[in-house]
């Protein structure tokens, strides 16, 4: 019977084998178009096209870093895997691992067992590429901890891994912790959201609790600030919350909505709204927006350039008659929870690129009727705002409109 | 006859109603037959040029009559109007 090492030399004579240079070669891109660079030491039809490169080596270690682009099939499950790699039996394939042994094996099992017809192990495995000098990738892997936490979302093949890392390195802007910033921000901090900046300058009031969920009784008197942080880090300590207890205007918006990936706009008021708008169309930053009153909601997703803004729906703002506040009409408890969680949503689409996103449209939501209806809503071409390019929006002119002051004075 | 939905900030001007059915075969005239019947909406949809007040936002199902042909949009017995304000609650 051989020796392990004998049957590795036995094995290695029998595959073929590629220097790491030469795989870094193939690898780049081609000057000439796609399968024309030539030079080959192991004939024509491995070199004719770039080929597959497959890291066979445990988790951790491709975790600690590998060859960019390599797709990750541990040895263990090579012949259950491979196929998720590369199902073309003819097609190039590089395997490589730590020094060229587990690598070596793996070709002959491919080459033996499975019938891969271009298959060669990489000499001297990563180790010898990172010796050359050669680029690595060093993915950013979940803590356990994060996998077990985010694990139903790992299991959607819309979220997973990509998605997941994705939402961990998202900064998303909630203006308002009130009755719409409170369940948008207790679920994307439960998702998983990287950082969640939070814009308000109240404190809590009791008459908050019938349906700002992040608040408690014992927080009545607190800045919204301070108590959705102390809930969100109760439910996911794992996320960074940037706290703005200010109001949200001219002279602060821009240092404030910058850097930020999705605004969450649960603002309750015109002004705001149209100044938001201004911002973001300029930073070209797209914003969540819903608003709600007594039993109705509404919902819209404002992508800069992609979609229509928010004064291609609304031009002007009602005058303040028809324009009354929560806190003059009534709110059904529950609607900001079921408009929230819309744009939560909405929010976790952009940031992992999932679905379609509700840009272009509008959702009314009557809670009465238990119905949902969708709009269309287009780009105006002669929009004061999103007709022209971000440059050309200057800081004078944002929020305004023509009668803003004296909507602003009738709106108190 | 056609039906209008009426927003929650106009139900005040048409008794509590949330949709109310209306003749006219263009959207104009079916938003007029609204105001005969509930004179307290006159005023909140149309200036006083009889032109549709700015925000104002009128679907003809699921598309804004200001992309169609306006109020001059023409309205068949089974379409839907949706008069749309601009709401700010949060």
């Amino acid at each position: 019977m051989a020796s392990g090492a004998e049957l590795i030399r036995q094995v290695k004579d029998r595959i073929a084998e590629v220097d790491p240079r030469e795989v870094r070669d193939r690898l780049r891109p081609s000057e000439n178009g796609a399968g024309s660079n030539g030079a080959s030491a192991n004939g024509a039809g491995a070199a004719a096209a770039k080929p597959v490169v497959v890291d066979v080596r445990e988790q951790h270690e491709f975790e600690e870093g590998h060859i960019p682009g390599a797709v990750h099939v541990p040895r263990g499950h090579l012949e259950s895997r491979i196929e998720g790699a590369s199902a073309d039996r003819s097609a190039p394939i590089v395997l490589y691992c730590a020094s060229g042994n587990r690598s070596a094996l793996a070709a002959d099992t491919l080459e033996r067992q499975l019938g891969y017809e271009n298959v060669e192990s990489m000499t001297g495995g990563i180790t010898l590429w990172k010796d050359r000098g050669f680029d690595v990738e060093v993915p950013r892997a979940l803590t356990p901890e994060q996998r077990s936490r985010y694990s139903r979302h790992l299991l959607l093949p819309e979220v997973g891994l990509e998605g997941q890392i994705r939402l961990l390195e998202s900064k998303v802007l909630l203006l308002g912790a009130g009755g719409l910033g409170s369940p948008v921000a207790l679920y994307l901090a439960a998702a998983g959201v990287g950082t969640l900046g939070l814009v308000d300058d109240d404190v809590v009031d009791v008459s908050n609790l019938q349906r700002q969920v992040i608040h408690t009784g014992a927080r009545v008197g607190e800045p919204k600030v301070d108590s959705a942080e102390e809930a969100i880090r109760d439910l996911n300590p794992g996320v960074e919350v940037v706290k703005y207890n200010t109001r949200l205007d001219a002279s602060n918006i821009m240092e404030i909505v910058e850097g930020y990936d999705v605004i969450v706009d649960g603002v309750d008021n015109f002004p705001t709204r149209y100044l938001l708008n201004d911002a973001t169309v300029r930073l070209q930053i797209p914003v969540v927006s819903a608003s709600i009153l007594g039993f109705d909601g509404q919902l819209a997703v404002f992508k800069p350039y992609d979609g229509p803004c928010y004064r291609c729906l609304y031009p002007t703002p009602p005058p303040a008659e028809l324009a009354p506040s929560c806190g003059a009409n009534g709110v059904l408890g529950v609607l900001p929870g079921t408009m929230g969680l819309l744009q939560a949503t909405e929010v976790i689409k952009l940031v992992t690129e999932a679905g379609d996103p509700l840009v272009g449209r509008l959702v009314l939501y009557d809670a009465l009727a238990a119905s949902f209806t969708e709009l269309k809503v287009r780009r105006d071409p002669e929009c004061p705002i999103c007709s022209r390019p971000p440059g050309e929006i200057s800081e004078e002119e944002m929020g305004v409109f023509p009668d803003y002051e004296a909507f602003c004075a009738a709106a108190g | 006859m056609s039906t209008v939905k009426i927003p929650p900030v106009l139900r005040p001007s048409t008794g509590g109603e949330r949709e109310v059915p209306a003749d006219g075969g263009n959207v104009g005239e079916v938003l007029r037959s609204l105001a005969e019947q509930h004179p307290d909406t006159q005023r909140q949809l149309f200036g006083e040029d009889g032109t549709l007040n700015r925000y104002v936002n009128v679907y003809l199902n699921d598309e804004d009559v200001r992309v169609l042909d306006g109020l001059e949009t023409p309205v068949s017995e089974r379409d839907t109007l949706v008069i749309l304000p601009a709401m700010a609650g949060g």
